[in-house]
């Protein structure tokens, strides 16, 4: 009968499956499958994946890696705050602090070279979120996460905080530079 | 201390289902709170959406904050599963014919449901707990919060094993003969989710109203992550298994439509319960520390399996209506059987809309953004919310919206509030979710953030302006919000006034003693479903419609991972 009913009184186990479902059920499962082995192959064969490299770090200590980061390669300030500008050796271990409610610092990068971000919390959850090109991470306090990551084109950038963290999460936004080598060479 | 054991019922005389007495107050109840809840969580919505309209952002930041929290708990949890709650002991005592278990107990999940969600409320509503729905840590909330939401699962659980118990009153009492229905198998297996979810729930909610209340010095925030959203998303796979239920059930009362293969249809619950609650993953993948092999093989349900049953229940739901109506003579071509659909009725067009919608919709948007790499495009913006108002309004709330419009006027015994207002519902609820569903996965992939007062970043040391489109799809968004709510209203109307004003039923059921018959399935002869159809395929336009989601599905997710290709180089 129907659904809101019992089936048949016979074992209704052995009805056989119409081929449509079965037809069905095959392109599904073959598309699942595709799916799933999708990511394995981009880990191979894309450019853009995360390893889950991770270290618990102590606030405070990351704090202050930050800090011997900023003094040692700020080149210059912004904006009326005085926000320091960093600009690291490139192919180096560069760090990115979120806490409320600011990016610190503000990090000019080579195109085309690869750096060690390292990045963490000073308090509560924050969301990693470089804008216009919209890639997305999530930032704990306690875990200093490290992504390997190739700016590929100059320009500059928006570090947007995408995770709520209070009442002025909204004013939470920094910058990026990213510039060509040949520039200032 | 003994109780009598309340062994009433009445049989409705127009749809022929069974109610016994101490069931049906509870379901009403039930069922009533969960529209009121509704349509306090809709009107909240409706203040998220314009204060998100950039040009309108009607409250400021504090009360923004407070009143997303509200919508999302309020919605998400509270007048969802107030509505399964009725559901289970529907699927159970009225479906089975069966008194129901422990009546007594029902009224105490009542009661602290009710009181745990008006505790939480309250926190909300004092503006010291606005942590949105997912409270992570280390952001505190008031106590109350957390003390709250602990009350309202345990009073959801009490109620979940009441239906366990139902289902051993009936096998012991012989109601029926043979297996309980695919709808009450269907709520078994979301029954079963549950016990997992609100288990997660109490993992991590108890500790955490401790560290609120100040005997536990920290909780880990990845750890909080990853169970909290054992409750989050399961609680949302919860619904998947209630509200494909609901499809089928509808699809059995407007159309008399019977499953194409009990096999086919029980087995992909059954996936359901083996695969759906390892998806805490999907919320997991931008987030430090966990292994690719723990994210890819979590946040595909291993292998898709359980997006492999969504897409079975995608093709024998309508697949058994289109079975129903080919019997019924509605045989010609491939799509006549839909277009002699009953259109006006709101039952049937909420239900295909819900349908539609989930499948095209919040399905699609799912499994693509909780692919690992494509994730990091996605994560945290208001492609999420996107998302999830396709999956959660567009595809649960609309099919329970369906149902009551159906259940009410029976349980109540009163013909439908305002029936040709209510045609409309539907069609406003399910069109303005699905643009706003459309216009927030849009915003999403331009970068606008969840959760963000402001887009222009007002009082911020730097400046950054999104795309302009990335403002109309918000505006758009705020304008599609107003229809959604329109239609919800209307709902809440229509069901309210049943209950209060809707005219007697002509034929009323009276309370009686009998024993109800035993419920038996059919002697019929197990065979496929004979010459309907288009060469040996008996939903030949079934197939059709699931071969274009399949279309879509399919250039969807290589878009995605082709723009995920053009983007700077991480690993």
């Amino acid at each position: 009968m129907t659904a809101i009913h019992p089936p048949s009184t016979r074992v209704w186990w052995k009805q056989p499956v119409d081929r449509v479902e079965l037809v069905w059920i095959a392109i599904a499962l073959v598309w699942c499958l595709i799916m799933f082995f999708f990511m394995p192959f981009w880990h191979v064969y894309g450019n853009q994946n995360y390893s889950g490299e991770a270290y618990r770090v102590n606030p405070d200590q990351f704090v202050a890696k930050v800090n011997d980061f900023v003094s040692e390669y700020t080149v210059r300030t912004e904006t009326d705050r005085n926000i320091p500008v960093v600009r690291p050796p490139a192919g180096s271990d560069i760090y990115l602090l979120a806490r409320l409610w600011q990016w610190h610092p503000v990090l000019e990068l080579e195109k085309g070279q690869t750096y060690r971000l390292r990045v963490s919390s000073a308090d509560w959850q924050h969301g990693l979120s470089i804008q216009p090109i919209n890639l997305n991470f999530q930032v704990l306090p306690g875990y200093e996460m490290v992504i390997n990551i190739t700016p590929t084109e100059s320009g500059e950038y928006a570090v947007v905080c995408n995770e709520y963290c209070g009442i002025m999460h909204h004013t939470m936004l920094g910058k990026l530079y990213v510039v060509d080598p040949a520039e200032d060479a | 201390m003994s109780f009598e054991i309340n062994r009433e019922f009445r049989t409705c005389p127009k749809s022929g289902l069974v109610f016994h007495r101490p069931a049906e107050r509870l379901i009403k109840a039930n069922a009533v709170v969960a529209v009121i809840f509704l349509a306090v969580g809709g009107a909240l919505g409706l203040l998220v959406a314009l204060t998100r309209w950039p040009a309108v952002q009607l409250l400021n930041a504090q009360h923004f904050y407070t009143v997303l929290t509200g919508h999302g708990v309020v919605l998400l949890l509270v007048w969802i599963l107030f509505f399964e709650i009725a559901l289970l002991y529907f699927c159970s005592s009225v479906l089975l014919r069966c008194r129901i278990a422990t009546p007594r107990m029902g009224w105490l999940a009542f009661a602290l449901m009710l009181i745990g969600a008006a505790i939480t409320a309250i926190a909300i509503l004092q503006g010291g707990s606005s942590v949105m729905m997912t409270s992570y840590v280390p952001m505190p909330a008031e106590p109350n919060f957390y003390l709250g939401l602990i009350l309202f699962a345990v009073g959801a659980l009490i109620g979940t094993f009441i239906f366990f118990g139902t289902l051993v009153i009936a096998k012991d009492e012989k109601t029926y003969e043979g297996s309980i229905p695919l709808v009450t198998f269907g709520a078994l297996t979301a029954a079963i989710i549950a016990v997992f979810t609100i288990a997660c729930g109490a993992i991590i909610l108890i500790p955490t109203w401790l560290w609120s209340i100040g005997y536990i010095s920290e909780i880990d925030p990845l750890m909080y992550r990853l169970i909290w959203w054992g409750l989050g998303h399961s609680s949302q796979q919860i619904n998947v298994a209630a509200h494909v239920s609901v499809w089928y059930a509808i699809a059995a009362i407007v159309f008399g439509a019977k499953p194409m293969s009990e096999k086919v249809s029980r087995g992909a619950f059954f996936l359901y319960i083996l695969f759906i609650s390892i998806a805490s993953a999907h919320h997991l993948l931008g987030d430090p520390g966990l292994s690719s092999e723990w994210k890819i093989f979590n946040t595909s349900y291993a292998m898709y399996l359980a997006v492999l049953a969504s897409l079975v229940h995608g093709l024998t739901v309508p697949g058994s209506v289109e079975v129903a109506q080919r019997k019924k003579g509605h045989n010609k071509g491939l799509f006549e059987w839909l277009r002699k659909a009953p259109w006006g009725n709101p039952v049937f067009a909420g239900m295909f809309l819900s349908l539609v919608g989930f499948g095209f919709i919040g399905g699609i948007s799912g499994v693509v953004m909780g692919a690992e790499q494509i994730n990091f495009l996605i994560h945290n913006t208001i492609y999420v919310p996107g998302h999830f108002h396709g999956t959660v309004a567009l595809g649960t709330t609309l099919a329970f919206m369906a149902m009551s419009l159906w259940l009410v006027p029976v349980l109540f015994q009163r013909e439908l509030f305002l029936p040709r207002l209510a045609k409309w519902q539907p069609w406003l609820f399910g069109i303005g979710t699905a643009l706003q569903a459309f216009f927030m996965m849009g915003a999403g992939t331009l970068g606008v953030s969840r959760r963000h007062w402001d887009i222009a970043f007002t009082g911020s040391a730097f400046e950054w302006a999104y795309p302009g489109m990335a403002y109309t799809m918000m505006a758009l968004n705020g304008i599609s919000a107003i229809m959604a709510v329109t239609g919800g209203m209307i709902f809440v109307v229509v069901i309210v006034g049943t209950v209060f004003f809707g005219k007697r039923a002509g034929e009323v059921s009276g309370w009686s003693l009998d024993r109800p018959d035993t419920l038996r399935g059919p002697a019929e002869a197990l065979t496929g479903h004979g010459s309907i159809g288009v060469k040996g395929f008996p939903a030949p336009g079934t197939f059709v419609l699931a071969g274009f989601l399949m279309l879509i599905f399919v250039v969807y997710y290589f878009i995605n991972y082709g723009y995920l290709a053009s983007v700077w180089k991480f690993s």
